[in-house]
């Protein structure tokens, strides 16, 4: 069948994108059948070049199961038999078909053979798929093809390109399109000099990493104009990039910051109000992680018949981490920290022992291995804003934090408890004079903040290990917080977590992850020496005792 | 010199002297002299962990001189320890020589493996005894003057020295671990086959390892009890007191408290350089925070404010803990160590030795309260 091939391409392509082919006439059907067959005839030749040339024949074929067929040749699932001179593919469940009919053969031939390709051939198949799919009525599956040609740029699939931007309606896709289209006439050597410049201005609207890799790969006979286009266009991309980067580590150390808000804030308000480092804090971010774990097991298994549960498991797991992290804490306080009042350094140890107790109890109840908590939907997948990776789980912790911050701010604001433990915070007593009972607002505030701990722990369940050592990791970090920011001031936490999430971002890819660590240790240290009661120290007349 | 010594024998002080330094003579004599199936016979190993503990009652000792006499409550001394460990490490690095996997005369084994090509300067010397055991006295206590140095005269105290100093502590850890640091990554400093000429191995090293480790030890209470007797030691006891009423006196209080905290980093670097040769290792994990917090227990278990308390606390709680991770019951060492934390300051809050010693105060004079280790006065607003 010998027909022109530019115009049979087309109306082959036309034909696959509009998926007439039900509609079509009795007689196309054979015709387009036998194209088919002809291109499959290539297979059985077991050479290169002529898989090659199958390869492109199928494609080309515009046959609704070329697509299948190349998959099956890529993973080695397409077979031949030289004698009967028939192509065979296997579905992925290992079954027989006839490549042409596709009907089911119950045994093939004795001479059946895999047809062999090689790295070549795999690019090949790799931009006949993608200019396969590039017609797809699925618009991310359109989107990767056309990322794919981008990356591949293989000058066979420029008309196939072409005619996709003619049907492209989503614009997103259209533009990828285009960046294809422009890596393609780029790297083609018949293109002209305008069409080339024309191309790279594309490219360079791209902006990306991927587009600096394409321009600075350009052919060696590239015209100089071209060449010096690219160059100019590559050194403004990377500036680009460079501020998008800075953009992205801003956005880390955000999230950072966010997850160091969620478990200093807690820290911060007791040390506040009581004048005690709670170094059980750690195991109340821990517990809070557990019950969301346990939660989740509930909803997996006691209570699977209802499956929005399991989605929406983490909306219970607030309120309920809360709650035990909080009883918890009255309990400590209760139990062991009002006997230590005015003893401080005494405190630090007796929290410092709770929190090995802890620690052991729930790894004598939950294993030491690390538990999974699932992310749920709604929190899992990323998006991006220019060049910035944005993951939802993040976003959502940054928000829930922002929330928690909030509504702390209202409870120390605005209710009765939270003007009590104002008053204990600046003077005690005085506060206590004024008939404050001191005793149940420093067990109420332990609560607080232990509560808060245990929906950080609800947070840090998504975005890290649960294993009984999760407040361990936090703990510094938390302290440095509380340090940075100052007690007592709410909004000295906040600037002091975000300080510190941030210059870490911004540290680590300077002088790596840990000696970025070591060099905010050695900041603090020295952010002590000049206010040594942190950033926003509460003021008041009292020498210290 | 000699008066200094003199006063630093009061009773309770000089037995425990006569007891730490009979078995300095004892237990290396019973192991080296006595057949193995005698009864008095002390196998080598126990004489290692022995003193393992007399090691670790150096370091508690060094807290208490801060901590009970001054109130600087330091998270972070196990820093000091490990930096003397590591300054001893060196020098036995460097004496493995030859002996080697790779066999290079003048690089450890692990620069070898990292395919460093010539010795960093920070380890030249090391190959001499005078300069590691120099070394092992300077780095903690160079550390612990320029940290105190910036520490005290911007007067930060109470729990915010604590969280710094863990810090520090955490931050040198983090250090260690790395590789291109220069001292062994996690691995840190191990395999070690002389000191001095002798085989860290062998059952004579380790009887007189230990015998000088109880020797220093005898020698170190003896120095801060002296200390803390002496005109000097009253003034610390005042800062522990009344930090505040102690300045407006007119006493400089930043030189007082810097001088014994270098002081007593110094000598926490002495027992983690005795420790070192009688573990065989020393790795990044002794800066862990966790470490440096349990060292202070080990003071407060015994007894806060009494020297011979932290030297007690440190063995009694070190022996429960071999006791306890050797057996069946390791899964609830934990346990145990937390209740430790939590009960002694709840109920024991002078220690064993200082709650003995109270008791027999109150008997013979029962006006006369005896040394009260809580600071006096108003409970500490949080400011």
């Amino acid at each position: 069948m010998q027909v022109d091939r530019g115009g049979f391409r087309q109306l082959g392509w036309v034909a696959v994108l509009l998926a007439i082919i039900a509609a079509f006439t009795f007689a196309a059907a054979p015709l387009r059948a036998a194209g088919l067959e002809e291109a499959l005839a290539h297979f059985v030749m077991d050479d290169y070049s002529e898989i090659e040339a199958g390869i492109t024949a199928v494609a080309e074929s515009g046959d609704p199961r070329s697509a299948s067929l190349l998959d099956a040749l890529q993973d080695d699932r397409l077979f031949y038999s030289a004698e009967q001179k028939k192509v065979f593919y296997k579905d992925t469940s290992g079954k027989l078909f006839d490549a042409v009919t596709a009907a089911p053969v119950a045994d093939g031939p004795a001479d059946i053979d895999t047809v062999g390709i090689n790295n070549r051939l795999r690019r090949a198949i790799d931009a006949a798929l993608g200019g396969l799919t590039l017609m797809s009525p699925d618009p991310a599956k359109r989107y990767d093809a056309a990322q794919a040609v981008f990356k591949s740029h293989e000058a066979n699939v420029l008309p196939a390109i072409e005619a996709a931007i003619e049907k492209e309606t989503d614009a997103g896709i259209k533009r990828v399109l285009d960046e294809a289209r422009a890596a393609i006439i780029l790297n083609a050597d018949d293109a002209d000099e305008a069409d080339k410049l024309a191309a790279v201005a594309v490219i360079r609207a791209r902006g990306d990493q991927d587009a600096i890799a394409l321009l600075q790969g350009l052919p060696a006979e590239t015209p100089p104009a071209v060449a010096d286009a690219a160059k100019r266009a590559v050194a403004a991309i990377s500036r680009e990039l460079a501020v998008w980067d800075m953009a992205q580590n801003a956005w880390y150390g955000l999230s950072l910051g966010s997850v160091l808000l969620l478990a200093a804030i807690g820290l911060a308000i007791t040390f506040g109000v009581m004048g005690v480092i709670n170094m059980a804090h750690g195991e109340m971010v821990m517990i809070g992680a557990y019950v969301t774990f346990v939660i989740q097991e509930l909803a997996r298994t006691t209570y699977a018949a209802y499956p929005g549960l399991l989605e929406y498991s983490l909306v219970i797991a607030v309120p309920a981490a809360f709650i035990i992290a909080g009883l918890i804490g009255v309990l400590i306080e209760r139990g062991i920290i009002r006997f230590l009042y005015g003893r401080p350094l005494e405190t630090l140890l007796a929290t410092w022992g709770l929190s090995l107790i802890l620690q052991q109890a729930v790894r004598t109840a939950f294993g030491p291995t690390n538990r999974e908590v699932a992310n749920p939907s709604w929190m899992s997948g990323t998006f991006e804003v220019g060049h910035l990776n944005i993951t939802y789980n993040r976003l959502w912790i940054i928000c829930f934090t922002l929330a928690v911050f909030v509504a702390l701010l209202a409870i120390l604001r605005f209710t009765r408890l939270g003007l009590e433990m104002r008053a204990v915070t600046q003077n005690r007593t005085m506060a206590a004079a004024m008939g404050i009972r001191t005793g149940r607002i420093d067990a109420l505030t332990f609560g607080l903040g232990s509560g808060i701990a245990g929906i950080a722990g609800v947070a840090l369940s998504q975005i890290d290990n649960v294993s009984p050592n999760l407040g361990q990791g936090y703990i510094i970090d938390s302290f440095m917080v509380v340090v940075f920011g100052g007690v007592g001031n709410l909004w000295g936490t906040l600037v002091g977590a975000m300080t510190l999430g941030i210059a870490n971002k911004f540290l680590e890819p300077m002088a790596g992850a840990v000696l970025g660590k070591i060099a905010i240790l050695v900041l603090i240290i020295l952010f002590i020496q000049k206010r040594p009661r942190g950033l926003f120290a509460l003021k008041g007349r009292a020498v210290e005792a | 010199m000699i008066s200094l010594f003199a006063r630093g024998f009061d009773r309770s002080t000089a037995a425990f002297i006569l007891v730490i330094l009979g078995l300095a003579f004892a237990v290396p004599l019973s192991n080296l002299m006595l057949p193995p199936e005698s009864v008095f016979y002390v196998p080598t190993y126990i004489v290692s962990l022995w003193g393992k503990y007399a090691c670790y009652a150096l370091l508690a000792l060094a807290i208490d001189l801060i901590w009970g006499y001054c109130g600087i409550l330091s998270l972070g001394h196990g820093a000091f320890f490990a930096l003397g460990g590591y300054a001893m490490g060196m020098y036995l690095m460097r004496q493995i020589g030859t002996r080697g996997v790779y066999a290079n005369p003048i690089l450890p084994d692990f620069m070898v493996f990292l395919n460093w090509d010539h010795l960093p300067f920070y380890w030249w010397g090391f190959n001499w005894f005078a300069y590691a055991a120099v070394m092992v006295v300077v780095v903690p206590g160079l550390l612990a003057f320029v940290f105190g140095w910036f520490a005290f005269r911007s007067r930060v105290t109470g729990v915010y020295l604590s969280i710094i100093t863990q810090a520090l502590t955490f931050a040198l850890m983090l250090g260690f671990f790395r590789n291109n640091f220069g001292f062994g990554g996690n691995n840190g400093l191990t395999d070690f086959k002389d000191i001095l000429g002798f085989n860290v191995q062998a059952a004579g090293t380790r009887c007189v390892l230990f015998a000088i480790t109880c020797v220093v030890l005898a020698t170190a209470l003896m120095l801060c009890r002296a200390l803390v007797t002496s005109k000097f030691g009253k003034v610390l006891i005042a800062i522990r007191d009344a930090e505040s009423r102690t300045r407006f006196l007119g006493y400089k209080v930043e030189s007082y408290k810097l001088l014994v905290f270098t002081l007593s980093a110094c000598i926490a670097g002495i027992a983690g350089a005795l420790y070192v040769p009688q573990v065989g290792i020393i790795n990044p994990s002794e800066f862990a925070p966790a470490n440096s917090i349990e060292e202070v227990i080990w003071v407060a278990v015994g007894g806060r404010g009494t020297l011979t308390g932290a030297i007690l606390g440190a063995v009694v709680v070190n022996y429960g803990k071999t006791y306890f991770t050797s057996g069946a019951l390791a899964p609830y060492w934990l346990f145990v160590l937390g209740g430790l934390f939590v009960g002694v300051t709840l109920l024991l809050p002078r220690g064993i030795v200082g709650t003995v010693q109270h008791l027999w105060a109150d008997r013979r004079q029962p006006h006369t309260p005896g040394p009260d280790p809580q600071p006096v006065g108003e409970p500490a607003p949080a400011e």
